[in-house]
């Protein structure tokens, strides 16, 4: 096969032809020589329009209640669950990225890692949104947290829920860490580099006092290590928890051993899924085609079909054990899902998380960066649509025929939801904007790889030549 | 390139990293001292009242029983608070000339409750009934506090939801034979050790302790 394709060579992860200068020079002026341009404007205004229009829809939520949503009985889960766990899954990839990949030593990962673990940030953000608000009376969320007060009241620690804010606290906590651990080196860079005073400290400030002496370089190395192994647990943990939300309740359709894993793998697909969206416009849009290469795109679709094949295995066993379980319910359940009331959601999301998904196999589609960042977006959808359909399709028709009911989202729903995208489009163009996309000193590192292997290959050609 | 901070940074930035930490658990355990303080409890904060009514005269001084006034406290969810009338049982014959009891003697005449101010108010979702606890022989002065001695009216507990659970969670430290629920200067008999008769009392009243820290039991 390979001697078939001789022109098929595995691409670069970096383009060749990068000194340290280059790097050093091409990441930073994304931030210190105002690229403002009209599409970052253009972006930034789609995102805080949407913000103000979130704002609007949270005060009017805070001043009439969760009953502006389409939630009731039977259905007192609706969007917010559903978001919540869409964006917690988004979140995965960055940590996946960064801190398993690292531990893996896949060189890879350096250039998208930056970016993915600021998604994850803001994904975790726009995440950990939605169950505050859907708590009925937000200003009371510190009640999950175990301090000290006069009702006497701790947390109920047989709730899944409240394993939940603990995973997912932990999440953002270690996340926000690891990111700002890796900024340090690239924060003094650009400290060096500004020229406006006010700049300088802001940018100095953050750098906490580095001067890459090798002391500080053995702290950073090692604290970075450090928390890339507590991050790799957490990756598969916070969705696991995530799925215990719904797999701890006895709820056909939700009660479920296949869920943690079935959940992860959901949340890794989703997650890369939106890494692709935003890399592809960001490598055209800055001109980075030489650092997000070919190889990094390609390498994702493969994560992303590998976890997509998962998560049809996931659906397969789902429809399996519903049967083989021979319990009226479970029967019915997944009865309901395919031919009920919802069927046209299931089916499109059949359609969008296992069929679509396929296209990768070909070699052809996985370099083909329009085709590419198609699916992205049509697994971004499959994605939600499942969390849709696991949410709402269990949860409206249960044990009783007479407590059956159906759900739609309101107009104030889908205003939080599509609000919570333009609150994380926001912050990402601020990123952008604000913090170098890409890890200037990983990126000095893999110059230096590079170099050395073209060395080696210059050596072993010149010594086989005569 | 100049220096953009001074020296003397790395000494205030260690310092602020270091006092934050402080500076949290200050804030948080400030915010706990003031949410169990006087200030927001009103525990022996006096209330102004339009008469200054002494329980400790009437109760210590003239021994007046606590359901001569607060009639439905056995059988009720509210202790009652007495008419007019009821003052008017001994004050349409003593100390009718006295200025304090003007108050008392307008609300007779126009027909017109007087506004007490209330000192132990519950929140409105909080169901509390003073007759269960009468019952099954929880004293007036383990809510109350030594009434007898107070001049004038005080609370002498915080009401929180943490008190309620300290009894509720333990009752066998606060419970008292029945007869004794209305006794001042109630303390267990001698030779008898408060723990093992409230463990006692808890088994005859069949009262069930694991279900008095159920949420229902107090909110509905």
């Amino acid at each position: 096969m390979a001697t078939d394709q001789p022109e098929r060579v595995q691409e670069p992860v970096l383009a060749p032809g990068h000194t340290f200068a280059s790097v050093t020079d091409k990441i930073s002026a994304l931030v210190l020589e105002r690229p403002y341009n009209w599409r970052w404007f253009a972006g930034f205004t789609i995102g805080f329009v949407l913000v103000m229009m979130l704002l609007t829809a949270i005060t009017y939520l805070l001043l009439k209640g969760v009953g502006i949503w389409g939630i009731n009985i039977p259905v007192g889960w609706g969007f917010a669950i559903v978001n919540f766990v869409w964006w917690i899954g988004i979140g995965h990839a960055g940590t996946l990225i960064s801190a398993i990949l690292l531990l893996l030593k896949q060189e890879w990962r350096t250039s998208i890692n930056r970016f993915a673990e600021a998604m994850t940030l803001f994904a975790v953000a726009c995440a950990g949104m939605f169950p505050l608000l859907h708590m009925g009376r937000p200003w009371f969320f510190y009640w999950l947290a175990p301090y000290p007060n006069t009702m006497a009241l701790w947390p109920q620690w047989r709730s899944p829920l409240v394993w939940d804010v603990f995973a997912v606290s932990t999440y953002a906590t270690v996340s926000l860490l690891f990111w700002f651990v890796g900024l340090i080196p690239d924060l003094a860079t650009l400290r060096d580099r500004a020229r406006h005073p006010f700049a300088r400290i802001v940018y100095g400030i953050l750098a906490m006092g580095w001067r890459g002496s090798a002391v500080h370089w053995h702290r950073y190395r090692t604290a970075y290590l450090l928390l890339a192994g507590l991050a790799t647990p957490l990756v598969v943990s916070v969705h696991t928890v995530v799925s215990f939300d719904f797999t701890i309740g006895i709820v056909p359709g939700w009660h479920s051993t296949i869920f943690p894993p079935y959940f992860v793998a959901g949340a890794i697909y989703s997650g890369f899924a939106m890494v692709l969206t935003l890399a592809i416009p960001l490598r055209k849009a800055f001109k980075l085609e030489d650092m997000i290469t070919m190889h990094h795109l390609e390498n994702m679709a493969k994560v992303l079909l590998a976890t997509g094949l998962i998560v049809t295995y996931g659906y397969v066993m789902e429809t399996f054990t519903s049967w083989y379980s021979a319990s009226t319910f479970e029967e019915f359940m997944i009865n309901n899902r395919m031919f009920g009331p919802y069927a046209h959601t299931y089916w499109m999301l059949i359609l969008c998380n296992c069929v679509t998904v396929q296209i990768l196999w070909s070699s052809r589609a996985r370099s083909s960066v329009p085709v590419l960042f198609v699916v992205s977006i049509i697994v971004n959808i499959g994605m939600w649509l499942e969390r849709y359909v696991i949410v709402i399709t269990s949860l409206h028709r249960d044990f009783v025929p007479a407590a059956w009911g159906m759900y739609h989202g309101t107009f104030w729903d889908y205003a939080t939801y599509f609000g919570s995208i333009g609150l994380f489009m926001a912050l990402l163009f601020l990123f952008i904007r604000f913090l170098p996309v890409i890890s200037i000193t990983e990126m000095r590192e893999l110059v230096a790889e590079t170099q050395e292997r073209e060395e080696a290959r210059e050596a072993m050609t010149q010594g086989t030549a005569p | 390139m100049s220096q953009i901070f001074h020296p003397s940074m790395n000494t205030i930035s260690r310092v602020s990293i270091f006092g934050a930490l402080f500076f949290v658990l200050g804030t948080l355990g400030i915010v706990y001292g003031i949410f169990g303080s006087p200030y927001v409890t009103q525990v022996h904060v006096v209330r102004d009242q339009p008469v200054p009514f002494s329980h400790e005269h009437h109760v210590s001084a003239l021994g007046l029983d606590c359901r001569y006034c607060h009639t439905s406290v056995e059988n009720s969810s509210f202790a009652g608070i007495p008419p007019t009338e009821t003052c008017m049982t001994c004050h349409s014959q003593i100390w009718t000339e006295s200025p304090m009891l003007e108050p008392v003697r307008a609300s007779l005449r126009n027909n017109e409750p007087i506004r007490w101010n209330r000192v132990h108010d519950l929140p409105d979702y909080v169901f509390f009934n003073h007759g269960i606890h009468i019952n099954k022989g929880i004293g007036c002065t383990s809510c109350h506090g030594r009434v007898d001695k107070m001049p004038l009216m005080w609370k002498n507990e915080p009401l929180t939801m943490e008190w309620c659970l300290s009894c509720h969670r333990a009752p066998e430290k606060h419970i008292r034979p029945r007869e004794d629920v209305f006794v001042m200067d109630w303390a267990p008999p001698a030779g008898k050790d408060q723990i093992a008769l409230g463990k006692e009392l808890l088994k005859q009243y069949d009262i069930p302790v694991h279900r008095l820290t159920d949420c229902y039991t107090c909110h509905r």
